[in-house]
């Protein structure tokens, strides 16, 4: 299935997979789809996420501590498309997995457990040569990060490259929430329009439903991440219950009740 | 990728700049201390009953080791970029130390991480850092070590990449650091081949060096590589065992992967996930190795063999009382291979060792595992 955005603007939820376990995961999943979440991306725990804020570092460190694998993340996807039909579902992963489990062998059980697109973090357009191939093959639609220090020419590379949208990232730094969204997010993405008429999602730091509604006057998506699983940090037991409730929180100011409802 | 491409525009720069290069060349003698004495190790050669042994003498360098080489390279073009800001990552201290001290020397604000483990292993250094004026960031994710701090240091630049140099240590990361990092470091075997041929008339037989991230290595190995009748001997970290956690050794059950903006000998687990690792010297304490080291591996023209923490700890007992010279533990792994190697060698034959660090970091350690006092 084609990533497509039904509302404007979309919320794209981040989780990490595993985090306190894969059965937790797959509830709290359905939650943010019932309350509102468009695309969910389904983060692959790692060991060394440099790209990653404290908060979704604890949290790999959790789903890693009961061995949450890449293969299980993409079981996990086949359990969510199961019970989603047209929820958009990305695995958001580092490349060693990836590479360990085999480009191949990852697109091809990625297809048929229903992923729609995958995104690496740490894989840059220019070293993509291989995975892009194998992508296109497997019909999946490859994501990649834009940031505000990227100069207009990989700008265009970039969106040249993606399928389905393109992430923009709304400032440098590393994933988790600020008070303040950086002049930098606005900038970016009026950027990223003169080079692509893909949609354009923008995530990192976004937390409340203000924000999510300041980022939607401009943006395709909006993407939070880090405000759910520490979301899911602070309420052991009801994990669900709480994301299901905070999303709804993120789209009251924005969404009107009959497309917030699913 | 903006930040990488701006560095390596500069490098290319700076490499055919005749100013940068005279200027790099003052700053390693006048400031650094080289060039660094290639000396016969009678002693140990008598004991060991074999090949010549000759010590390229990187412990005399300012600060204690070779990773300076490249600090002042890297401090230049931090200087010509105009940037104030300077962050590095450090195991043992010594890369840490001497970014410190080119800070100092040239006027930068500069902060360093390290993992909690080793700055609890390798406190002096810990110490110097703080008296010359950085910052040490204590990292306690993951290992606590060498590739946690590394991390934290490539959060650290992605998010203040406009103001900030990472100052990385060894021959690893994205392009163009394991190249760049590797020209700083040439001078080591630049001078030790000019050193032997004019002390023997003739080249080595072998070259043996440490290899954590691997800058002293390919450092010293560089300009040996077209004398193929060299061969180029690196020493990973044996730890305390062959079991995946126990020890540092990326050839020895490593497998290719990508670390930290490099693709090359990863140990890691079935799933993909990075290992522990372990060694007694937190400069070999690396889960990946440099990737030129593996690219010469692979061709055939290197070959990387482990030492375990016994065998290095034994070899410093040996040279500093063969020798009076106490190596860091990291350089001692290269002493350990030695003890084995120059035996089987003939006594017409050479084998230089690199002495990348001395061992005053270490006393500690050494203490705790040595039987002295």
């Amino acid at each position: 299935m084609p990533l497509t955005f039904h509302k404007k603007p979309a919320l794209v939820v981040y989780v990490t997979c595993g985090d306190p376990d894969l059965g937790t995961t797959l509830k709290i999943v359905l939650a943010a789809i019932d309350a509102g979440a468009d695309l969910i991306e389904l983060g692959v725990p790692f060991s060394d996420p440099v790209a990653d804020g404290p908060v979704i570092q604890r949290a790999s460190e959790r789903a890693l501590k009961h061995g949450t694998s890449l293969a299980q993340v993409l079981t996990l996807a086949a359990e969510v498309r199961e019970r989603a039909q047209s929820t958009g579902l990305i695995v958001f992963s580092y490349l060693n997995p990836i590479l360990r489990m085999g480009m191949e062998k990852f697109c091809k059980v990625a297809r048929a457990a229903g992923v729609d697109g995958v995104l690496v973090t740490d894989l840059p357009v220019e070293e993509a040569g291989e995975y892009l191939r194998a992508m296109h093959e497997y019909d999946l639609s490859p994501v990649f990060l834009a940031a505000p220090t990227s100069p207009d020419e990989r700008l265009k590379q970039i969106a040249g490259a993606s399928r389905g949208f393109v992430y923009a990232v709304s400032r440098t730094g590393v994933t988790g929430q600020r008070q303040q969204l950086a002049e930098d997010a606005r900038k970016l993405v009026r950027r990223l329009r003169r080079v692509t008429k893909l949609p354009v999602a923008l995530g990192f730091g976004i937390s409340t439903a203000e924000q999510f509604a300041e980022v939607g006057s401009f943006a395709d998506a909006v993407v939070v991440g880090s405000a759910i699983v520490e979301t899911i940090e602070r309420n052991r037991g009801r994990e669900a219950g709480a994301v299901g409730e905070f999303v709804r929180g993120l789209l009251a100011i924005s969404c009107e009740p009959s497309a917030a409802a699913r | 990728m903006a930040a990488l491409e701006e560095l390596e525009r500069e490098y290319e720069r700076a490499k055919r700049d005749k100013k940068f290069q005279v200027r790099l060349a003052e700053l390693l003698t006048t400031y650094a201390g080289r060039p660094t004495p290639l000396f016969f190790a009678r002693r140990l050669t008598e004991k060991l009953g074999g090949a010549k042994i000759y010590l390229k003498r990187e412990d005399l360098l300012h600060t204690g080791a070779h990773k300076i080489n490249n600090c002042l390279g890297q401090g230049l073009l931090v200087e010509r970029m105009g940037k104030h800001r300077v962050i590095a990552e450090t195991g043992a201290g010594q890369h840490g130390v001497a970014t410190a001290t080119v800070c100092a020397l040239m006027g930068f604000e500069c902060v360093v991480y390290m993992g909690t483990e080793d700055m609890r292993r390798q406190e002096l250094n810990v110490f110097r850092m703080r008296l010359l004026g950085a910052e040490v960031r204590g990292v306690s994710s993951g290992s606590c070590t060498l590739k946690d701090a590394i991390n934290e240091a490539m959060r650290d630049w992605v998010t203040n990449v406009r103001t900030t140099h990472y100052l990385l240590g060894s021959v690893l990361g994205a392009h163009p650091y394991p190249t760049m990092v590797r020209d700083f470091h040439r001078v080591i075997g630049r001078e030790a081949r000019a050193q032997i041929l004019k002390a023997e008339g003739k080249l080595p037989a072998a070259i043996v060096a440490c290899v954590g991230g691997g800058s002293n290595s390919i450092g010293i190995f560089y300009d040996f590589i077209k004398d193929t009748k060299v061969r180029l001997v690196g020493v990973e970290a044996g730890g305390r065992g062959e079991k995946l956690g126990d020890h540092a050794a990326r050839f020895r059950g490593g497998s290719p992967g990508v670390l930290q903006g490099t693709y090359s000998y990863v140990l890691q687990d079935s799933g993909g996930q990075i290992a522990l690792t372990h060694s007694v010297s937190a400069g070999l304490d690396y889960p990946s190795i440099g990737p030129e080291h593996a690219a010469l591996r692979d061709a055939g023209r290197a070959e990387y063999v482990p030492a375990s923490d016994a065998e290095a700890l034994a070899a410093t007992t040996l040279l500093a009382r063969t020798e009076g010279i106490i190596p860091a533990l990291e350089s001692a792994h290269a002493v350990a291979e030695v003890v084995k190697r120059a035996p089987r060698m003939k006594k017409s034959e050479i084998v230089i060792v690199n002495i990348s660090g001395r061992g005053d970091k270490d006393i500690g350690i050494m203490r705790e595992n040595l039987e002295i006092d």
